[in-house]
């Protein structure tokens, strides 16, 4: 659905993105990762044919978005990095100039303002200016107008940024609600909101993109941080307990696992953990140990 | 088309609901009003004083009402518009740079020209509202006198003509800037430039002087304050129309090569 060939991006003398080259299957949800000034902006704009690349080429559905900008924008919805809302208007006068700015028939708009609405939680501030409602609010709008047509493509710029935790908890819900329907880039500091929401994921550093996830990668390790010392442990039993374990190794407060297989639910696992009084204090999910791995090294490939 | 109605829909509102379109208006109708005025009073004087001439020698004579009020008003106003215009439309695009919700606005499926027209029918119907305002202040005069109707009728269209050229540089020079003091800076002096620089021929020789006093505003202007309208100054109005509109089109075409 979503394919970047060697895409890249100059501004001046700087170069923002470098030979980008990644793919979107239909209906996956696929997470943009990277520290900030990475690229990860630059590479949604020119997704959104906001900006257009310097060399590369960026295809949304077969669609060249440089040669076919008017076909793309209408299948791609967008939250920028800065949502974009007038602060003197409403919630309802906006929902409705974005809903006829991009062509929703004149029917049909109060039922999509209704449903992203509700879908959004916005009805408590429906009558208010945009001007006075809250961060978390104003988030969930500029969600709320990138979604009001349902477009076959998502790209979100930051969704949960500003949020309180249970909006955040809120808000990958819907996203996972889109998997299927829709596919959708997000880009996001939370490495948990990836592991969660995401079926795959790009490392973007320095305008390079340095890793490229499928979810089974990431689901293949897990890294246990503990409250104390872990080596006088019996792992070997335990590793006889969990048939799917391929190698522990355990030094100071840290256990890290790696599976034959992608294994989704970890709970038994942990228990044992518990059980044999290993006092956790963290889990971390593969992608994090990948992540890390990946922004701390220098040239910083994945080997 | 429905894109560049929704837009100017959305304009309107946003004038609307800022103090900035209710201001201006004020202050325009206040300064136009006290020129008006101040205009009428001299006007009346020499009025009283032709009547005592007429009375001590028996000349006949007549206060032409057109050339002694209005051609000083009209031509007053147009300077007032330079001043007024520029602050109605810096908002326009500048505005929307410095929201980000510029991005909202060309990620959507709109044609940029939409945009632009959109803006522009908004900013337009804003003056037109104020310039009528200021034909209330005709009533007074129609109730008192009989001058004209003809030579301001086509002033008032050459003030309509005269403030689409300025609300089409507007919105170029808003289109340049995230800051609004700045868009309305260049926007005023780019207007002041082209009315003055007939200025520039008087020193040039005889060809630069017809090019030079072709460009100003000035004298297209004068010829629809007498009453005249000339295809040649409608030309010239819908040129600078459509060169103000084509340029911000290239703002937004160049930002692709940046």
């Amino acid at each position: 659905m979503i394919q970047v060939e060697n895409l890249s991006k100059r501004f001046g003398n700087v170069q923002a993105v470098q030979n980008v080259s990644f793919e979107v299957e239909k209906g996956k949800i696929w997470g943009f990762l990277g520290p900030n000034g990475a690229g990860k902006t630059t590479t949604m704009r020119i997704l959104t044919g906001y900006l257009p690349a310097s060399e590369g080429t960026a295809r949304i559905d077969g669609m060249d978005v440089s040669t076919h900008p008017f076909e793309v924008k209408r299948m791609v919805g967008y939250l920028p990095e800065v949502v974009p809302v007038y602060p003197e208007l409403t919630v309802k006068e906006y929902l409705h100039f974005v809903a006829e700015l991009i062509s929703i028939p004149r029917k049909q708009i109060a039922a999509a303002v209704a449903r992203v609405v509700e879908r959004t939680h916005l009805q408590e501030v429906y009558g208010r200016l945009v001007r006075n409602i809250s961060r978390g609010y104003r988030q969930r709008l500029g969600i709320a107008q990138a979604i009001i047509n349902e477009p076959p493509v998502l790209i979100l710029d930051e969704p949960t940024i500003g949020l309180d935790p249970a909006q955040i908890i809120e808000i990958r819900e819907m996203i996972r609600g889109l998997k299927g329907s829709s596919t959708v880039i997000l880009s996001s500091h939370i490495l948990a909101e990836i592991t969660q929401v995401c079926d795959g994921a790009v490392i973007i550093k320095d305008g390079h993109l340095k890793a490229y996830l499928n979810r089974e990668e990431w689901g293949k390790n897990l890294e246990i941080i503990t409250a104390g010392p872990v080596e006088n442990q019996d792992w070997e039993s335990f590793a006889k307990q969990f048939s799917f374990l391929s190698e522990i190794r355990a030094e100071g407060e840290s256990v890290k696992l790696e599976f034959k297989e992608t294994i989704a639910d970890v709970n038994q696992l942990l228990k044992s953990l518990i059980e044999r009084n290993v006092r956790i204090k963290e889990v971390k999910s593969g992608l994090e140990s990948l992540y890390m791995k990946v922004i701390s090294t220098e040239d910083g490939r994945l080997s | 088309m429905k894109t560049v109605i929704t837009i100017a829909k959305k304009e309107l509102k946003t004038f609307l609901y800022s103090p900035i379109a209710y201001i201006l208006t004020a202050f325009f109708l206040l300064v136009t009003g006290f020129i008006f005025y101040n205009i009428v009073v001299w006007v009346n004087e020499q009025a009283m004083r032709m009547m005592q001439m007429q009375s001590q020698y028996g000349q006949p004579s007549q206060i032409d009402i057109n050339r002694m009020l209005y051609e000083p008003f009209f031509n007053n106003m147009t300077v007032i518009l330079m001043f007024l215009l520029p602050l109605l439309t810096m908002r326009l695009f500048a505005d929307e740079k410095k929201m980000r919700t510029e991005e909202m606005l060309l990620t959507a499926p709109v044609r940029t020209w939409s945009i632009i027209i959109g803006k522009y029918l908004a900013a337009l119907i804003i003056y037109v509202l104020i310039l009528m305002l200021t034909a209330t202040f005709s009533f007074f005069i129609f109730a008192n006198g009989n001058p004209a109707l003809g030579p301001i009728l086509t002033a008032y269209l050459g003030l309509f003509l005269l403030g689409s050229v300025f609300i089409a540089i507007g919105l170029f020079a808003s289109s340049l800037s995230e800051n609004q003091v700045i868009a309305a800076v260049i926007s005023f002096s780019s207007i002041l430039l082209i009315w003055v620089i007939s200025w520039v021929g008087e020193s040039a020789g005889a060809a630069w002087q017809g090019i030079f006093t072709y460009l100003s505003f000035f004298q297209h202007f004068q010829n629809m304050v007498k009453g005249v309208i000339d295809t040649q100054d409608l030309i010239y109005y819908f040129s600078f129309i459509f060169l103000g509109l084509y340029l911000t089109y290239t703002t937004f075409e160049f930002r692709k090569w940046r």
